[in-house]
């Protein structure tokens, strides 16, 4: 897994690096910085207009600047962030990273730029808790691999259940499927907080120091930014980030030895709240969709394109596999039956898989996009083999002897009267089946596409509408869809009259007139 | 039969089994270029299987087909299917026009383009030749006006005509019929042995399986009457009716007459 992301990240900065001009404050030495921006409110993440923020994200702009570097963001998944590191993807990683002495071992952290604790969250009502063992025979939520999980770990007795996004946990704990949800404070205050029907309880637990990681051998980088810290620390510049992020605390307070009270109003936050506020008005939730509409658009033209491109490749090894079956030697046609048979009795989701996760291993790396497109067209592929095979077997016997009769070849008859003639069968069966391909590329969003599923999971976990998102990306779904919906009623209309006058063929957009 | 020409057609000693069932049991059959011949017998005597023999549509397990100067030999001791079996049946079958009971006419094809198929893919005339040769083509069995028409459209006489007209438009040394008008309600049948007439008229070679006794009375110079893979007997028109020599002829004609 992690071979390809290496890879897409090496991409990345390769094209970032090629593509710096060499001109103004582009001179500035670069800081590559990495965070997985994914419903990580509100440390780095997509605003509702789509642009980066996040208190993480202004306090590497303020590093940046006090260090007189120009800030370059790398984006890559949790798991890889680490990895990355080492290997000199990005030079800094700020992504709510708790300093504990297993990580410590791998790589370098900065100062603490935030200290805060886990904060157990539960539903309105619930009795109040005072320690982790009052727990006890509860199932408890929280993210995996993080400080929060091997403290529940700690506990006996404790049902621990992990999550891949914070949303879902707190989700769980109003649909009451676990009692509750220890997480770091700012996912609570972010998440849980806005939430009417949830509530903070017991004490703050433990507690959790974020710093920022570096290579093991960044020394000199360590000290830049130490020393940047420190200055933004002191000038109040940090605190008035925190502030307005809400996230200014007594802990913090005491951590930077500066008063307890909110320097700024916590503006961020407030708008955050707004932003994700499930009562708002249908005229607010309209025009926070609006505003995400550059990201509808860019998701609903990879989800066309992985599907064009997927249906190109599906209609054309299909064509190939279903002329090798019917009409090829023994052992080509023993090829194609298994791929057919192999390709026909296993998930999509599995192949997309191992062609994006599993083929690194052995040397191939393939782009998110490229797999998403092999995925889906080698898999379709076996559909459409299968197709053109009952249309050319549905062809008469009559039609090649007649063409042979006439002195073509079995390849030309094959040419120009068997697959023409084949080619009209399975037209509709065809277009139906790219109207399924289309829904199904729904799956290339697991390899890391941003395509229609992918901006469903990006506008969800940041407005928390799983409901009106959903009903948004479905509807542009069937709108891209409905188009090739009409195309194949119309090649079935078409195929239905092919006896009659050609004048009585319909048009594409109505009936014959009769 | 009269003059001593050179056939254009023979056939020697034609053997072809299906799974152990011996269809052709050693058929020999000259062929005068001009004539038309009537291929007459009971249902599964093999005249079909002999006729797709004779442009290898079937591949004879043994036996010679000459046809217009093309020679083919399979199942010889030595060598039973010589290399170049394939290459010559693809250059004979040139020069052989078929028509089929069923017609096969390419449906997606307009009725010209079902006859200026042949001529550009196979012997890559220009489309503009093609197409003058298929509307004379077209015009001799009377079915300019539909030229555009796809086969579905037509009667089954219209597209029985239009099939002869796409063997004609390859220029053919002799035509084939296999049961050509079996598939048409009898009303339709005349128009298509009216062309079969006038092809022989013009000096056509035709060789026609059929159980239509009269048009095979009338038209065909002579008549050759199969049973059981073999041919039985071989006579002038009138002859084989008023007097045929073999019992098994008699038998067969007697349901006619």
């Amino acid at each position: 897994m992690t071979f390809l992301r290496r890879l897409f990240l090496l991409l990345v900065g390769l094209a970032t690096i090629a593509s710096s001009p060499a001109a103004d404050p582009a001179d500035l030495p670069v800081l590559r910085w990495a965070a997985d921006p994914d419903s990580n409110a509100p440390y780095t993440f997509y605003g509702p207009n789509n642009q980066l923020t996040g208190f993480e994200y202004e306090i590497i702009q303020a590093l940046a600047k006090q260090m007189g570097r120009r800030p370059e963001f790398v984006q890559n998944d949790w798991d890889g962030l680490i990895p990355g590191l080492s290997r000199g993807l990005y030079e800094v990683v700020i992504c709510g990273i708790e300093i504990t002495p297993d990580k410590a071992g791998e790589v370098l952290f900065s100062r603490p730029y935030y200290v805060t604790f886990e904060q157990l969250t539960m539903a309105k009502g619930a009795p109040a808790i005072t320690s982790l063992e009052e727990l006890k025979g509860k199932s408890i939520g929280t993210l995996g691999q993080t400080a929060a999980m091997a403290m529940l770990e700690a506990t006996p007795g404790i049902d621990v259940r992990t999550y891949a996004e914070e949303v879902n946990a707190y989700n769980d704990v109003a649909n009451g499927r676990v009692a509750g949800v220890l997480l770091d404070f700012p996912i609570a205050k972010y998440y849980a907080g806005p939430n009417p029907n949830l509530e903070f309880t017991g004490p703050p637990f433990g507690q959790v120091t974020y710093g920022i990681a570096l290579a093991k051998n960044n020394q000199a980088l360590q000290t830049e930014i130490n020393t940047a810290l420190a200055s933004i620390i002191a000038s109040g510049e940090m605190r008035d980030i925190l502030s307005r992020w809400g996230l200014w605390t007594p802990t913090m307070a005491k951590a930077f030895n500066q008063p307890e009270a909110d320097s700024v109003p916590d503006t961020e936050y407030t708008a955050f709240v707004a932003s994700t506020a499930g009562g708002a008005s249908l005229l607010t939730r309209l025009t926070r969709y609006a505003g995400y509409w550059p990201l509808l658009t860019q998701a609903a033209l990879l989800t066309l394109e992985v599907s064009i491109l997927g249906m190109v490749l599906a209609v054309s090894l299909g064509f190939s596999l279903a002329i090798m079956r019917v009409y090829g030697p023994f052992p080509l046609r023993i090829l194609a039956t298994l791929y057919i048979e192999i390709i026909r009795g296993t998930p999509l989701l599995i192949q997309l898989l191992i062609i994006f996760y599993g083929l690194p291993n052995i040397g191939i790396k393939l782009s998110p996009f490229v797999a998403g497109v092999l995925g889906l067209g080698l898999n379709y592929a076996a559909y459409e083999a299968e197709n053109y095979r009952a249309g050319l077997l549905a062809i008469p016997k009559g039609q090649m002897e007649a063409a042979r009769a006439l002195g073509l070849t079995h390849i030309q008859g094959l040419r120009h009267v068997v697959i023409p003639q084949s080619f009209r069968l399975v037209l509709p069966p065809v277009t139906n089946d790219f109207i399924s391909l289309l829904k199904d590329s729904s799956l290339v969003s697991m390899v890391t596409l941003v395509d229609l599923t992918g901006a469903y999971n990006r506008i969800a976990t940041q407005t928390f509408d799983y409901f009106g998102t959903g009903l948004l990306i479905a509807a542009i779904y069937l709108l891209i869809g409905l188009p090739f919906v009409r195309l194949a009623r119309w090649t079935e209309e078409r195929l239905a009259v092919d006896v009659r006058k050609p004048a009585n063929k319909p048009g594409l957009f109505g009936r014959p007139k009769v | 039969m009269d003059e001593p020409t050179a056939p254009i057609l023979e056939a020697e000693g034609i053997r072809k089994s299906f799974d152990e069932n011996e269809i052709l049991k050693g058929i020999s059959l000259r062929v005068e270029n001009g004539d038309l011949v009537s291929i007459i017998g009971p249902s599964g005597c093999g005249k079909s299987t002999f006729l797709r023999c004779l442009n290898f549509l079937e591949i004879p397990d043994a036996g010679r087909v000459s046809i217009a100067g093309i020679t083919i030999d399979v199942g010889g001791v030595d060598d039973p299917f010589p290399p170049d079996t394939k290459v010559k049946a693809h250059a004979l079958r040139q020069r052989v026009g078929m028509v089929f009971q069923g017609f096969n006419l390419f449906p997606h094809k307009t009725i010209l383009e079902n006859v200026m198929l042949a001529p550009t893919v196979v012997n890559g005339t220009s489309r503009d030749e093609a197409r003058s040769v298929g509307l004379r083509t077209l015009e001799k069995v009377g079915l300019s006006a539909l030229k555009d028409r796809y086969p579905g459209t037509l009667s089954g006489g219209q597209q029985q005509r239009a099939a002869i007209a796409r063997a004609l438009a390859m220029n053919p040394k002799v035509m084939l019929y296999d049961e050509p008008t079996s598939a048409l309600d009898p009303e339709l049948v005349d128009e298509v042995l009216k062309v079969m007439r006038d092809l022989d008229a013009e000096g056509m070679t035709q060789i026609v399986v059929t159980h239509e006794i009269r048009f095979a009375r009338d038209a065909s110079d002579y008549i050759v009457f199969m049973e059981g893979g073999h041919i039985v007997e071989i006579s002038d028109e009138d002859e084989i009716f008023e007097n045929p020599k073999d019992e098994r002829t008699r038998r067969f004609l007697r349901r006619f007459i």
